[in-house]
């Protein structure tokens, strides 16, 4: 009956993440599964929101569909002198219902019956189900750690310039990338950048550039924007979330930047689909740009506080999981961190997970004996690479130290079980 | 598709937007060369256009009386917004919620409607939360609606459903409602559906019909043996009835707003859909939702996943306590549900009034906000407006854009909600918009009536 919705109806990461958030409460486990900070988004930001509310008549009516223009507005100041382009705030610039909405737009204005979109491997999950949506082809690339040195750092996973060209037909008509990467972290150095830009122009592709979490870079790693570069302005879908730029995800306010004759397609679905946003959630964004417009670069900043204090919590839970022979794969960006676990023998006893990835085991199994939650990696996976990436979970460290305190006390007790026997 | 035709597509595209863009640049062989591989999926194709992005700039102008665009300019209940600022100092609200719907909300929207419907209402299984009424009308079209099928319409419609059952690569079949003869046209009740024209529409193809009662733009509700009439084609050609009811609460003194899914067979093959914003006069939260059984909800829920995940949670959790609040009122006179219908219906008579006294013949409003009203009896010389708009632009376009221009009266013509064949029988009405505070209606009718003498003393 309902064809099309069958092919994509299939259950997304989300939804078992939902999953493992029942087994997780149910188990009474600490959880750093789930990607969200559980502290709360910086007062200022809070405050605008508050000082929306109580405005008006008006914030609480339809604003411009595209965007409220208070926050397009803010958005283009403040992005033009990052990008190296003069950003048309009315032209430039889409609102969406958190970047989830925007990429979204993205695949259904852009990709049609046919299109072959690379996405490069961990991918965020939702790309793969948005691509068949649009009646597109999902092809991948991976991402894979460097032969020969140790793997510490999401630094020493790299994309092969050879394997993605390989990958490019007549029929591809854009590549994904995000950039910090969820869930490995790596933030794409400028040559990496410049090896996709030159195929995108060489073989005229689109770029969807998902950078939610352009803020969070870490040990002096820089976020660049691929749409800074040479000829890729004009190709580009840049995407960014208000929700991981201020630490309130459940506002869902996101946006897409990118030349106006591309971003105008967009503009149609979303017209056709939601048509507008939330005005005040809008309106308090806009204040927190401007707020960071003024403080840009300062110690007051709260795009130098944030990947400050997350520096710390992303060491503390790290050095937590060393401590238990765990190898950690250090974050240059982002809010997760992955952990290698082949080197943990575990006997399952679950029959009835046996089908499953050694990765999806290894999480239930963390939930129900230990009381500890995460996300298994080979969910960031096409089915025909995840079997080549099921010994490694996901770790959430946006979270407050009594949180990461806990999970310590956790994987403290784990190894002392461990050595005792 | 060449850059040419490109260019052209964007000379179409409504006022201020990307048509300026294109005029602007220039560009060089190979870039005009690689854009042109730039183009667009073929499922928005035609679908730009769009009367509200149109109007809507026009009518920004502040010295314009702005009547047109359906939001209220009345502020909302104080406690909605005290409970969305409340929400905000609370950490957990200001992360991800459930993705189907927060759940204090879907459980409170299971109270109303449970109390509403007479039935047990899932709040899990039964109910979807969405981005306004328009983000439930996306999913269930996106959800239900496949290449190939058709789905009637009833016109006038709110313009939005002919674009959404294109994407979904479906074909709109259309049915007007029409004028029982002889009347010249009193109120909303005046419209009827002929029986046998709407069975004639229905064929092997036909996956639903799209009903919106309180009808936008006329005001029309459906009675219960209209809607009885729908649901006996629905279970004899096994259609899918998908019932826009976002102004169910606003329903004038009289009249009843009966549920199509409450009819007997037709909870199983029924979505409805309903609106915080224009329940609460808060059409700025984009907040929505749809009710109907599981089997035909998750496949929205499927859409929901794919296409935004999630809704916001301050904005949800607010809503869930405006209904909770209401739910104990509802018979007394401070429920919202039915006070504000009250307030609406002084304003209604208001606006009919003054629209009269101007010569104009307005069409009184069974329900919802909005209310035609035929400008023909003025004749009104419109050829001092120079426009560079086809000649053959409907009347009521050219109209609106007059008024908004000369009158400094913003309204919505009425041939936005019909389909080219319908143009010539709703070409005379414009649509007034009077969800408006006191001041604003004033200002209205200060116009109004300057018109009638300014029409006398030029003639």
């Amino acid at each position: 009956f309902f064809r099309k919705v069958k092919v994509y109806g299939q259950p997304n990461l989300f939804a078992k993440s939902v999953e493992f958030t029942q087994l997780a409460a149910e188990y009474k486990a600490v959880n750093l599964g789930q990607g969200f900070p559980d502290f709360s988004p910086p007062q200022f930001i809070t405050e605008a929101f508050c000082k929306a509310v109580s405005g008006g008549p008006p914030m609480h009516q339809y604003t411009r569909a595209f965007g409220h223009p208070a926050l397009v507005q803010s958005l283009a100041k403040f992005f033009s002198r990052i990008v190296g382009h003069d950003i048309d705030p009315f032209e430039d610039i889409l609102v969406t219902v958190g970047a989830y909405q925007a990429l979204f737009c993205a695949f259904q204005a852009l990709i049609d019956e046919g299109d072959e979109v690379i996405i490069v491997e961990p991918f965020f999950d939702c790309y793969q189900p948005m691509v068949v949506m649009a009646g597109g082809k999902a092809v991948y690339v991976p991402l894979r750690p460097k032969e020969g040195t140790a793997v510490l750092s999401s630094g020493d996973w790299v994309l092969s310039a050879e394997e993605l060209a390989s990958k490019i037909t007549p029929h591809t008509k854009a590549i994904v990338i995000n950039t910090p990467n969820n869930p490995l972290g790596k933030v794409y150095k400028r040559e990496e950048l410049q090896m996709i830009a030159d195929l995108c122009i060489k073989h005229d592709l689109l770029c969807f550039s998902d950078e939610v979490y352009e803020w969070l870079t870490y040990d002096g790693a820089k976020h660049v924007k691929i749409a800074s570069l040479p000829g890729m302005w004009e190709r580009t879908v840049t995407i960014g979330s208000g929700g991981k730029t201020f630490s309130a995800t459940g506002w869902k306010v996101g946006w897409a930047m990118g030349s106006g004759h591309i971003l105008k397609y967009m503009k149609t679905i979303h017209q056709n689909s939601i048509y507008h946003c939330a005005t005040a959630a809008q309106e308090a964004v806009a204040q927190g740009f401007e707020r960071e417009h003024e403080l840009f670069g300062t110690p007051q900043s709260y795009f130098q506080q944030l990947p400050a204090m997350l520096h710390h919590r992303r060491e503390k839970l790290a050095s937590s999981l060393k401590g238990v022979g765990l190898q950690p794969i250090m974050p240059e960006g982002g809010y997760f961190m992955i952990t290698d676990i082949s080197s943990i023998a575990v006997d399952f006893k679950d029959s009835d997970t046996k089908d499953e990835n050694y990765d999806f085991r290894f999480v239930k199994w963390l939930i129900k004996e230990k009381g500890l939650a995460t996300i298994p990696v080979s969910a960031f996976y096409s089915p025909e690479h995840s079997k080549e990436f099921d010994k490694y979970i996901r770790f959430c460290f946006v979270k407050e130290n009594s949180t990461l305190d806990a999970a310590e006390e956790i994987l403290k007790k784990w190894s002392q079980n461990e050595s005792s026997h | 598709m060449s850059f040419a035709l490109q260019c052209l597509r964007c000379s179409w595209l409504t006022r201020g937007s990307a048509a300026i863009t294109c005029r602007r640049r220039s560009f060089s062989t190979s870039q005009r060369l690689m854009m042109s591989r730039h183009t667009h999926a073929k499922r928005i194709q035609g679908l730009d256009k769009n009367v509200w992005v149109a109007f809507t700039s026009l009518a920004a102008d502040p010295s314009v009386v702005n009547l047109g665009q359906g939001f209220p300019d009345i502020p909302p209940p104080s406690y909605v917004k005290e409970a969305l600022a409340k929400a905000v100092s609370v950490d957990r609200m200001n992360q991800y919620t459930r993705g189907f719907g927060h759940p204090p909300l879907v459980k409170a929207l299971s109270q109303v409607y449970g109390h509403v419907y007479g039935r047990p209402i899932d709040p899990f299984k039964e109910v979807l939360v969405t981005v306004g009424g328009y983000g439930s009308l996306f999913s269930t079209m996106q959800g239900l609606v496949e290449e190939g099928d058709e789905v009637i319409i009833i016109e006038p419609f709110f313009d939005c459903y002919v674009p959404m059952v294109r994407m979904a690569g479906a074909k709109p079949v259309f049915i007007p409602l029409r004028l029982k003869s002889g009347k010249k046209s009193i109120t909303s009740a005046d419209w009827y559906l002929d029986p046998d024209e709407l069975s004639s529409k229905f064929t092997s193809k036909t996956k639903a019909i799209i009903i919106n009662t309180p009808n936008n733009p006329i005001g029309k509700i459906l009675t219960r043996d209209e809607l009885q009439m729908i649901a006996d084609l629905c279970i004899k050609h096994d259609t899918l009835c998908f019932s826009d009811e976002v102004y169910e609460w606003l329903i004038y003194r009289g009249q009843q707003h009966v549920k199509i899914a409450t009819l007997p067979g037709m909870w199983e093959r029924t979505i409805t859909i309903g609106s915080a914003g224009k329940t609460f006069s808060v059409t700025g939260w984009k907040l929505g939702w749809s009710i109907g059984p599981q089997h035909l909800i998750r496949h929205l829920q499927t859409v929901m996943q794919n296409t935004l995940y999630t809704c916001p949670t301050p904005l949800q959790e607010a809503v869930a306590q405006g209904l909770m609040l209401n739910m104990e009122l509802i018979g007394q006179p401070e429920c919202y549900f039915t006070s504000l219908a009250e307030e609406l219906e002084g304003k209604r008579d208001r606006m009919a009034a003054i629209v009269q006294e101007a010569g104009m013949t307005p069409v009184i409003p069974e329900g919802g906000y909005f209310m035609l009203v035929d400008v023909s009896a003025l004749n009104q010389d419109l050829s001092d407006m120079k426009t560079d708009d086809d000649d053959d632009e409907a009347y009521d376009y050219k109209f609106v854009k007059w008024m908004i221009k000369k009158k400094k009266l913003a309204a919505i013509p009425v041939t936005a909600f019909v389909s080219d064949q319908s143009t010539k029988d709703f070409e005379k009405y414009i649509r007034l918009c009077f969800i408006k505070q006191d001041s604003t209606l004033d200002a209205a009718g200060a116009i109004l009536k300057n018109w009638c003498q300014t029409n006398t003393t030029s003639n």
